[in-house]
């Protein structure tokens, strides 16, 4: 088994399926240890400068990289006209640069606040750290390797289907330059270690919240219809 | 008409004298963990006060409660959407330096410290860092007054109050202050339940206690913002947010709530209230005025047949209705009118009240000065007659418990006093004369009511404090379980330990 096997199929599979199982298992039998931990109690000030930047930036980025794995073609068309595509190229660079100066912040926050130091366990240093690698490579795969958001659709696209429909191609990453493929390991590295950090706070989306009646009652007694 | 029932806390003030066994009760239960150190879910405040945590009455900074926007109820903290977008940094949550920063001392190194000329010393460490902190504020701070010319300045209900009225209140003569205990009021339009993105908040349909499921909770810790009374607290261990449970636990085993049991004033009365939910929308969303008319409209009368029919319809049993008859809050709250909830413009609709403290001492203004050696029947009426000349400004009442309505206060403490007054007659004097009967009267009240009213004030039982139906607990266990399948869902302990998450 060469490196690529290990680094582009064995790895993301093993991330996958941790993923998977144990997201399952801790949101099912261990739904207490489920939340995002904030620490906006204990100090607001500098998680004002990095939650908000970081937050807001990755996002977006995320949803970029849905769009492209999900509908390439809607990308492709809208890249189709140059200014559209320097638009699409500078806001996401943008967008990218912020979330990075956000993750250094809450990173120096959470190193240096007593505060923030005493909920602070190893694999929140972990996770900072993958993370703040996501940003960096990415924006510099950004700057450096241009347009991301052409040549995403021919590499990416076809590499993450074949991770998920079963018929790995490692190959179409094997020639990328190390940047982007620390870039791929790292992400999946972090896939990994979403059900086992305050990652998994991602998979809440509240978004019910919405449409949800303002009032909720439960009660055991029964009732004909509670309002 | 849908009548639900809720278990309702009556706070009598002018028998708090602030000596804080409800809250430590309460601590000593419920809150001796790490990261809940900081939390009182009972607590008592000195009015006046900037209260704990400071200012939480001040909703232009902290923006808790309900907000009436183009004859629409809204919450005051956000819209829905902005609510989601706020998820990752929430402006208006009170940092710890608005609570105070839990400390112990250092007691080790009086054993540990090595030979020195000097005695050694217990030093104030922070139990978040563990680091030696110098203690800046702690709860009740300002107990008693204690610099009330920084704290008791500062308090949000003196706002309106005349500025002569305001310095006469700082002057030491006229010096006066009483308790103000506080749990979660378990509204029945609750801000933090609205509030919460996650819906981990609810409200139990049988008694009205409001819960967090810490299984549900994300930490979103929007409700800890739009609680106007801020009674949910954030724990900055488990990374849940959590708060006073009516000790739900001893209520269901017709226990009274610790801070209620603990009560050395014995000020605290318990007791089923029924209530038409059907009017909560339209209660919350009346004009300031007339918030304290609708909230009593609210209250259904137990012994009205027609309330009874439809209680039944909705599955309320038999001796939930009975005890409903004999709560002593449906007489304070609905019958005798006297107790009154705290800040009813924050539209929440709370379900424990307060009645109003008289002046702690009565006096009265001769040639502008005090005077507190006048004959009793004297002062009596001259309170009665100019409640102006209380200690405690009425309007500052009024904007604590009626809304800043003065005729409500007025109208209260012209009962009480008017209970006092005939009281007096009777017991000291040997005979009710007409001028106290006719006082009676002018307040509102007969000769039975006020020797009710005197009885479930001074010489009440513990039955008559606190009246609990029986909740049947049994009937909600499913009958075709394995019995050591419910073993592991009631009772003590925990089925997992509440441990926080990486």
């Amino acid at each position: 088994m060469d490196w690529n096997q290990f680094l582009f199929v064995v790895f993301p599979y093993i991330s996958l399926t941790l993923f998977i199982a144990v997201t399952i298992y801790r949101v099912v039998y261990r739904p207490f240890t489920v939340s995002s931990l904030s620490s906006q109690l204990l100090e607001r000030k500098q998680l004002y400068w990095g939650s908000i930047p970081f937050h807001h930036g990755v996002l977006w980025i995320l949803l970029f990289h849905l769009v492209a794995l999900l509908t390439p073609k809607v990308l492709l068309l809208w890249n189709a006209v140059p200014l559209r595509l320097y638009l699409l190229e500078i806001s996401g660079f943008i967008l990218g640069l912020w979330a990075l100066v956000g993750v250094v912040f809450l990173f120096w926050r959470r190193l240096t606040v007593p505060y923030v130091k005493a909920v602070t366990t190893r694999i929140d240093i972990l996770v900072l750290l993958l993370t703040l690698i996501s940003m960096l490579t990415g924006v510099l795969t950004a700057s450096l390797y241009r347009f991301g958001s052409v040549w995403f659709t021919g590499v990416f696209t076809p590499y993450l289907w074949s991770i998920l429909t079963l018929q790995p191609c490692p190959e179409l990453v094997a020639p990328l330059p190390w940047l982007i493929q620390l870039h791929v390991f790292n992400n999946f590295a972090l896939l990994a270690l979403l059900p086992f950090s305050r990652l998994i706070h991602i998979l809440s989306w509240p978004l019910d919240y919405l449409i949800r009646p303002w009032q909720i009652v439960i009660g055991m007694r029964d009732r004909k219809a509670t309002k | 008409m849908d009548v639900r029932t809720h278990m309702s806390m009556i706070f009598h003030l002018d028998k708090c004298i602030g000596c804080h066994t409800c809250s430590v009760a309460c601590k000593n239960l419920w809150t001796d963990r790490k990261g809940a150190e900081y939390m009182w879910w009972n607590n008592v405040e000195t009015r006046p006060g900037t209260g704990f945590p400071t200012q939480w009455e001040n909703q232009e900074h902290f923006r808790g409660g309900w907000e009436r926007k183009k004859g629409k109820l809204d919450l005051k903290l956000h819209t829905r959407l902005e609510g989601i977008f706020k998820l990752f940094y929430n402006p208006s949550l009170p940092g710890l330096r608005d609570y105070y920063e839990p400390f112990t001392f250092d007691y080790q190194n009086l054993f540990n410290s090595p030979k020195k000329d000097v005695q050694p010393i217990a030093e104030p460490i922070s139990m978040i860092t563990g680091d030696p902190i110098d203690i800046e504020t702690g709860p009740n701070w300002d107990d008693d007054l204690g610099g009330s010319n920084i704290y008791a300045k500062n308090d949000v209900n003196l706002e309106d109050l005349p500025q002569e009225v305001r310095e006469q209140m700082n002057e030491l003569e006229r010096l006066v202050f009483n308790y103000l205990p506080r749990i979660c009021n378990h509204c029945l339009n609750p801000a933090c339940v609205a509030a919460c993105p996650s819906g981990a908040i609810y409200k139990r349909d049988e008694d009205g206690v409001v819960l967090v499921n810490e299984n549900d909770c994300r930490a979103w810790r929007m409700c800890v913002a739009a609680c106007p009374y801020k009674k949910v607290y954030y724990n900055w261990n488990t990374g849940k947010s959590e708060k006073c449970i009516l000790c739900f636990p001893r209520m269901e085993t017709g226990q009274a709530p610790a801070c209620a049991h603990s009560c050395v004033g014995r000020i605290r009365y318990m007791g089923v209230l029924l209530y038409d939910a059907d009017q909560i929308p339209t209660a919350a969303n009346v004009p300031d005025d007339e918030l304290i008319a609708a909230h009593r409209e609210m209250i259904l009368d137990p012994f009205d047949p027609k309330v009874i029919a439809a209680a039944k319809e909705n599955g309320i049993g038999d001796d939930w209705i009975e005890s409903a008859q004999n709560s002593p809050a449906y007489k304070f709250v609905k019958e005798w009118e006297i107790a009154l909830p705290l800040h009813p413009e924050f539209r929440t609709m709370v379900m424990m009240y307060y009645i109003p403290p008289l002046s702690p001492v009565v006096s009265v203004t001769e040639k502008s000065l005090f005077r507190l050696d006048l004959m009793q029947e004297d002062y009596d009426f001259e309170l009665f007659d100019r409640l102006d000349a209380a200690r405690l400004p009425i309007k500052y009442l009024a904007n604590l418990f009626s809304a800043g309505d003065e005729g409500t206060i007025r109208t209260v403490l012209r009962k009480l006093l008017a209970v006092r007054i005939y009281m007096r007659r009777k017991t000291v004097h040997g005979k009710v004369d007409s001028v106290s009967r006719k006082t009676l009267a002018e307040a509102g009240l007969t000769e039975e009511q006020a020797i009710d009213m005197y009885k479930m004030t001074t010489l009440p039982t513990m039955e008559e404090r606190f009246v609990f139906p029986n909740y049947h607990r049994e009937m909600s266990i499913k009958a075709i379980l394995d019995p050591l399948t419910h073993k592991g869902e009631v009772g003590l302990g925990y089925i997992q330990q509440p441990k926080r998450g990486e």
